[in-house]
């Protein structure tokens, strides 16, 4: 894997953060000592092993599928700038 | 207590070494209970009703949660006077507390003003060392953002057990690593304020529904017959011999008083804690940020052109470096063709590193090592650091982290220049009643 400008704007397209030419140009040599002190992992014996997401087990946590008490549309819309009959502006699709 | 004089006070403290981002000054306590009169700080990152709350990002600015996040609503139904917003690293994302917003000031160590307060609950540390009243702050750790602070600054820190405090009303920096925590000068406040923040939340579905111990009644036991692990790399290669003296005394004078000394080896917490913490905690928060993207909350611009330019548009201009930094490295950790070798990788090598936890906990009731391996650095040796050698300060604070495991850092005494050392002390899940035992006895040392 070759850690260039060019992976850097691909990764930052799927992130959708717009970054400059210096950015990724200070984030290259950064990316290539970061992901190298990653690739350590690779010599642990991992065969056998569930992924861990959660450290400790989860005790269900889904609650029946009823509606409860949530925000009013009034709080909901209390932060943002730009709405419209009760609804939130957003940019359009494409 | 008289409120103005208070809220004074704070002001002043807060002129010279800048540990909030927001101090309230209309606060008022709202009933009485088990806080009344105690002044309590929240870290920017768990949510205050009606008080700007924006996790050290500009890209929060202006946000003002409709909602306490649970830990607030607790602690302010004891009686609780809320003073304010304390600084952090932008989203929780540094070990110093100098990757703040842009915007953010940079807040001072209270021992020595050309140092870091350790991050990233920095201004939450910071100002339970220079508050001249009772104070307990509301903090977080994902990494080891309490037990960092609390070393450098010479306080009392705890992170509990993943899932013991609800995250409601917490904004992510990872959610499967983030933990609401508490900071103060004497293990009382520790003991009080962890016993009324801690317990299930049906808002959290994490949460851990588990008996809450009466922690105060813990503190007085003796620790005669506690089997201390000694994890043995904490005290080895790579850290401040100061450092090193004071926590072997302690470890001594603990030994003194009664407890077993077993060393303890933690081989892959040693070599891969690191490296897996860093991955996870990247992969998760570029998801758990996804969300801020200029609308709803927030920093919010005109909107121009499509959704992917206006929100590239506004999160390019609103995270600071280090946001877009883990962002990057996170979002490439899940990317097609490397997220096996990444993402999945470090998240097997996590279900081995609590295994060897766990093991460890067959020997020892509880784990010690230095919370930090040296004092709060000077900002001119910060600034020398690339990110991965800012990254490696975190070495033996992301072990028990990864594991979930509860932990605190205690001061044990000062080097010679006089900036404040922190041993660590580790306990297996849901055992913050020995880990408060332990240091208890440590403090009264």
């Amino acid at each position: 894997m070759k850690v260039d400008e060019a992976l850097l704007g691909q990764v930052a397209r799927v992130a959708r953060l717009a970054l400059a030419k210096e950015e990724k140009e200070r984030f290259v040599p950064q990316f290539k000592e970061i992901l190298g002190s990653f690739q350590k992992l690779s010599a642990v014996d991992t065969s056998r092993v569930e992924p861990c997401f959660h450290p400790v087990a989860l005790q269900g946590g889904l609650r029946e599928d009823k509606p409860g008490i949530c925000l009013s549309q009034e709080e909901a819309l209390s932060n943002v700038r730009d709405s419209k009959d009760g609804f939130i502006k957003g940019p359009r699709a494409v | 207590m008289e409120l103005q004089r208070v809220l004074k006070e704070a002001v002043g403290i807060n002129d010279e070494f800048h540990f909030f981002n927001l101090i309230d000054t209309r606060a008022k306590a709202q009933g009485k209970g088990r806080l009344s009169e105690v002044v309590i700080s929240v870290k920017d990152c768990i949510c205050v009703k009606g008080l700007e709350s924006t996790a050290g990002s500009a890209i929060l600015k202006g946000y003002k949660p409709v909602f306490d996040a649970t830990a607030v609503g607790k602690v302010r139904s004891e009686g609780a006077l809320i003073i304010g917003k304390t600084s952090q690293d932008e989203f929780g994302f540094g070990s110093f507390n100098v990757n703040v917003g842009i915007g953010f000031q940079v807040p001072l160590n209270p021992y020595d003003r050309e140092r870091a307060c350790g991050g990233s609950s920095g201004g939450a540390a910071g100002f339970t060392a220079k508050a001249p009243f009772r104070h307990i702050a509301l903090a977080e750790s994902t990494g080891g953002s309490i037990v960092c602070p609390a070393s450098f600054c010479g306080v009392i820190g705890l992170c509990p057990t993943y899932g013991r405090v609800s995250r409601y009303g917490l904004m992510d920096y990872a959610n499967s690593l983030d933990k609401i925590g508490v900071m103060a000068k004497t293990m009382e406040d520790i003991a009080l304020a962890m016993k009324i923040i801690s317990g299930c939340d049906p808002k959290d579905p994490t949460s851990l529904d588990a008996p809450v111990p009466d922690y105060a009644a813990l503190l007085k036991k003796p620790i005669t017959g506690m089997k201390l692990g000694i994890i043995s790399y904490g005290l080895g290669k790579g850290v401040d011999p100061e450092v090193s003296t004071a926590v072997k005394n302690t470890i001594k004078r603990l030994e003194d008083s009664g407890c077993t000394l077993v060393e303890i080896e933690l081989p892959l917490v040693e070599k891969y804690a690191l490296p897996c913490y860093y991955i996870l905690a990247m992969a998760e928060a570029s998801t758990n940020l996804a969300k801020y993207c200029g609308m709803r909350y927030g920093a919010q611009e005109n909107i121009e052109g499509n959704f992917n330019e206006y929100f590239s548009k506004v999160r390019g201009n609103y995270l600071g470096e280090e946001a877009k930094r883990r962002i990057m490295l996170g979002t490439f950790a899940r990317m097609a063709g490397f997220r096996d070798a990444y993402y999945l990788k470090a998240a097997k090598v996590r279900a081995k590193i609590i295994e060897e936890y766990k093991k460890a906990f067959e020997k020892a009731d509880v784990l010690v090592s230095p919370a930090m391996p040296f004092v709060a650095p000077k900002f001119s040796e910060i600034k020398r650091l690339t990110p991965m050698q800012n990254y490696l300060a975190d070495i033996l604070t992301v072990g028990p982290n990864l594991a979930g495991l509860p932990h605190i850092s205690v001061p044990v005494g000062k080097n010679k220049g006089g900036m404040p050392i922190g041993m660590m002390v580790i306990g297996n899940h849901l055992e913050e009643g020995n880990v408060m035992q332990l240091a208890s006895c440590v403090v009264e040392k």
